[in-house]
């Protein structure tokens, strides 16, 4: 069969980063209209290899075959004139300009700004993908960030198109829809090369899949074909260790949230509607929703980081704490772990000891000296009890992986012995093994009396770990739910803000 | 060919040696600047590098110079790292001038020395008080800090002017724009006879120390320096951004302010028009050049000070320009900035460019 040339072909690519071999002769060869899947933990080098093709980085070694011609690409600039677009995990969007002022800045600027975003509009709605063009990019959420960069890269109609972990911020019916967008791509033509490292989707959206671990390639297989079982082997070379899940042993309630309003601080933000929810110890509750929903206002409502709830509208423990401060709930064992580590979970200049300081003060003596040495040992301990990979205390909080970083935070939380503990994300960008870690550790701390609220707009999670389940929409939260008598089709309908109508039947 | 690679971590040894490298750069430019002005680089050199040191009376002297630079840089170095562009601290010493001058001009003959200790106080005070304004207005109507600060410094220096020229002015001064000598008790008291060291050196050790154990030691210190790195952090920790704000604007200003009043009383003796002396502005040098930290600031104030004096001896001495000074300051800063590149990276030999296909080890 004279089949066409292949649509891209790597030989033997090779990559030496300082620490580290990210890339040691890794091969890849992807066919025309091929949905490619390159899975690999994090660090496995996937990320450094598509960097390499999108022209970001330039390999040691190696050899690029565009459609059967042998190329350099030496910037994502010729990338994109060859043909190749790329969503990046993290997104590169100006937060002050609007979405489309965002996608103009990348073209070529012969196209008046009021063009593009009708381009915009209509690329967006070709592909069910919902994007406001004419909104400021610091009033988005994660995942309407991500259709932004997504509408991005197919205006410049690619022949090969990069997503990095797209999945991470969608709701199971988004990712449904941006499935269907990617396969009406394949099928017109575009090869499409998928970073995941979750075996459900792989299995069910690609037609072939390259395994990294460690730099090299350990395995090249039908996915269609493969069990998570086989491909996880593949991936991390074992099975994801199975979490363990006893029945709720429920105790007092502990957080009690009733009709928590807070207008919206800016025209894209959320307003929260009259929220309501108990919390009990012992018990894990899980908030799903599409984010951008109000999951960040409520966060930062509960925390304390805003101060403006009605009195008497959040309560621990029958204390009324809706115009405490964050230092203030802390003390009466209300902890938080945020959704960015960087630069809000952690100061990513200052050390891991000195990050220690920023929600435990037990190392801080009365007229407010700081006692070193018990600091130090504080981080030392955590380092160590939560298998965090770091270079000791003294390491700064940026040098540490997603996953580590977060296994640190979570630790700092956990440790303090909190009574209700919050989470947002508790494995947003964390590899297998690390979320499977921090799960159990989640697990383990309701075992032990506290209570949990976490948010997440992984479903697969929240019905993992939690008890009940609640949704977020449009600024108001759905009555909860036992997360076993739940259905991800259920919650997927709660998502869109229609529990009225199946409560009512119920 | 060179190539610039980041770094996994940034080097802490060559954030030590990045001013030591930058120095050098400055000493071998300021060579080719000597031979290009026609004078004998190794005269020009030891005006700069070996005068204002060679003897305790040359070191007393430098002191003078060095001692209001620390005060004013550990105040700025506070603010800075809380992420406070304070770079008024000129007005702010000119306040503190004007406020331990008022107090030493309530002095005669037969006043105690206790009054050094009240004008010391009212310097602090003075400068504060001026920190104050920029913090209520950032703080009341978010006014920018920086616009507000450098502002307030011509508002300081009109104040002086008025106040020299008109109510302050010494009656018997033959209508020269100044105040009446201060009285002899409300001198700065001197170390050593005959020196114009005194304890204002003493006085900025103490500070020096002070800062370090505050920024490094207190929580208090911590959170200031948290809200500066991270402001999404200091919330989510719940420290209040105002009183980091009123916190490192109080401190500076009143470290400028003691700087004034130590001034005022020590080596001026009197208020003229030219209390401001630009040591306000070149702190902001000496801050950074010391890498905002207390210790750093001691070497950077002292090199500054050598570049002062050596300016001056460069000028009588060799006849050169006065405002080969401020060349040298402002060498050194370019090269500390360029240097501080090799913090976060390192310089490799690589190839041209990366040969395709063809494997390498």
């Amino acid at each position: 069969m004279t089949a066409a040339p292949l649509r891209l072909e790597l030989q033997g690519i090779t990559k030496q980063y300082p620490a580290v071999k990210a890339n040691d002769g890794v091969s890849l060869r992807v066919k025309p209209g091929e949905i490619h899947a390159v899975l690999g933990e994090n660090g496995a080098g996937k990320s450094t290899l598509m960097k390499i093709i999108y022209g970001a980085v330039r390999p040691d070694a190696g050899e690029i075959r565009w459609n059967g011609q042998p190329v350099v690409v030496k910037s994502p600039h010729e990338a994109r004139a060859l043909g190749i677009s790329m969503v990046f995990q993290h997104f590169s969007l100006f937060d002050t300009l609007t979405a489309a002022e965002n996608v103009w800045l990348g073209l070529d600027k012969s196209q008046p700004l009021p063009q593009v975003t009708e381009r915009i509009r209509q690329v967006a709605a070709d592909y069910g993908l919902e994007v406001d063009p004419l909104r400021p990019v610091h009033t988005l959420s994660v995942g309407e960030r991500q259709r932004v960069e997504i509408v991005r890269a197919l205006l410049g109609r690619p022949q090969l198109l990069i997503l990095d972990e797209p999945t991470s911020v969608l709701t199971p019916q988004a990712v449904d829809r941006l499935f269907v967008t990617l396969r009406q791509l394949s099928a017109q033509g575009c090869s499409i090369l998928y970073i995941s490292h979750k075996l459900d989707e792989i299995r069910a959206l690609c037609h072939h899949c390259t395994v990294l671990r460690g730099g090299r390639v350990t395995g090249e297989v039908d996915p269609t074909q493969e069990t998570n079982a086989s491909l996880s082997r593949l991936m991390i070379g074992a099975e994801p260790p199975q979490l363990q899940h006893r029945e709720a042993r429920l105790g007092d309630v502990v957080l009690k949230l009733e009709g928590l309003s807070i207008p919206k601080r800016d025209p894209f933000a959320t307003t929260l509607d009259g929220v309501s929810l108990e919390v009990r110890a012992g018990e894990i509750v899980g908030i799903a929703g599409v984010s951008g929903n109000g999951q960040q206002e409520l966060m930062a409502a509960l925390s304390g980081e805003d101060g403006r709830s009605p009195p008497g509208s959040i309560r621990l423990f029958g204390h009324d704490i809706a115009r405490r401060g964050p230092a203030a709930r802390r003390r009466l064992g209300l902890h938080f772990v945020p959704e960015e580590r960087l630069g809000r979970g952690a100061v990513p200049t200052l050390s891991l000891q000195a990050n220690t300081l920023l929600t435990r003060t037990e190392n801080v003596s009365r007229s407010g000296w700081l006692k070193t040495a018990d600091v130090k040992r504080l981080a030392e301990d955590l380092i160590a009890r939560f298998n965090v990979k770091a270079g000791g205390p003294d390491a700064a909080a940026k040098s540490l992986s997603g996953g580590n970083l977060q296994k640190f935070i979570v630790g700092r939380e956990i440790d303090a012995k909190p009574k209700l503990l919050i989470v947002s994300q508790p494995t947003w960008g964390v590899d297998v093994g690390a979320a499977a870690q921090i799960r159990g550790e989640l697990l383990k701390l309701r075992d032990a009396g506290c209570a949990l609220l976490v948010v997440s707009e992984e479903l697969d999670e929240l019905f993992e770990i939690s008890d009940r389940l609640v949704v977020m929409a449009q600024g108001r939260l759905s009555p909860s739910i036992p997360a076993r008598e739940a259905t991800v089709e259920q919650i997927g309908e709660w998502m869109s803000g229609l529990w009225e109508v199946q409560h009512a039947e119920a | 060919m060179l190539k610039l690679e980041a770094r996994p971590q940034p080097s802490k040894a060559m954030s030590i040696a990045s001013p030591l490298v930058a120095l050098a750069i400055t000493v071998l430019i300021g060579i080719g600047l000597f031979v290009l002005l026609g004078k004998d680089p190794l005269k020009g050199l030891q005006m700069f590098f070996v005068e204002p040191v060679k003897s305790g009376y040359a070191l007393a002297e430098l002191s003078v110079k060095a001692v209001p630079l620390v005060l004013i840089a550990l105040g700025l170095a506070v603010c800075f790292r809380s992420n406070l562009w304070n770079i008024g601290a000129e007005g702010q010493f000119v306040l503190g001038a004007l406020a331990g001058g008022w107090v030493a001009m309530q002095a005669d003959e037969h006043t105690g020395r206790w009054i050094v200790a009240a004008i010391l106080v009212a310097g602090v005070l003075g400068g504060m008080l001026w920190g104050a304004i920029v913090a209520l207005l950032r703080d009341r109507f978010n006014a920018n800090e920086i616009l507000v600060s450098l502002m307030l410094v011509y508002v300081a220096d009109m104040l002086l002017n008025w106040l020299v020229y008109g109510p302050w002015k010494d009656p018997h001064g033959y209508n020269f724009p100044q105040s009446v000598t201060f009285a002899a008790a409300t001198r700065i008291p001197r170390l050593i006879d005959g020196w114009r060291l005194n304890i204002g050196a003493l006085i900025a050790l103490a500070a020096v120390a002070g800062c370090w154990l505050f920024l490094f030691r207190t929580y208090r210190g911590f959170q200031l320096q948290v809200g500066g790195l991270a402001p999404a952090a200091a919330r989510y920790a719940g420290f209040s951004s105002r009183t980091a704000l009123w916190t490192a604007l109080l401190m500076s200003g009143g470290m400028a302010g003691l700087a004034g009043a130590l001034e005022a009383a020590g080596p001026l003796g009197q208020l003229t028009p030219y209390v401001p002396a630009g040591y306000g502005f070149a702190a902001i040098i000496v801050a950074f050049v010391g890498r905002l930290h207390p210790v750093g600031i001691v070497f950077s104030a002292v090199l500054m000070s050598m570049f002062y004096i050596g300016g001056e001896l460069a000028q009588s001495r060799l006849g050169l320009p006065k405002s080969i000074t401020g060349v040298f300051q402002g060498l050194l800063l370019f090269a500390l900035l360029a240097c501080d590149t090799l913090i976060h990276y390192r310089l490799r030999w690589a190839a041209a460019q990366p040969r395709p296909a063809v494997k390498e080890a």
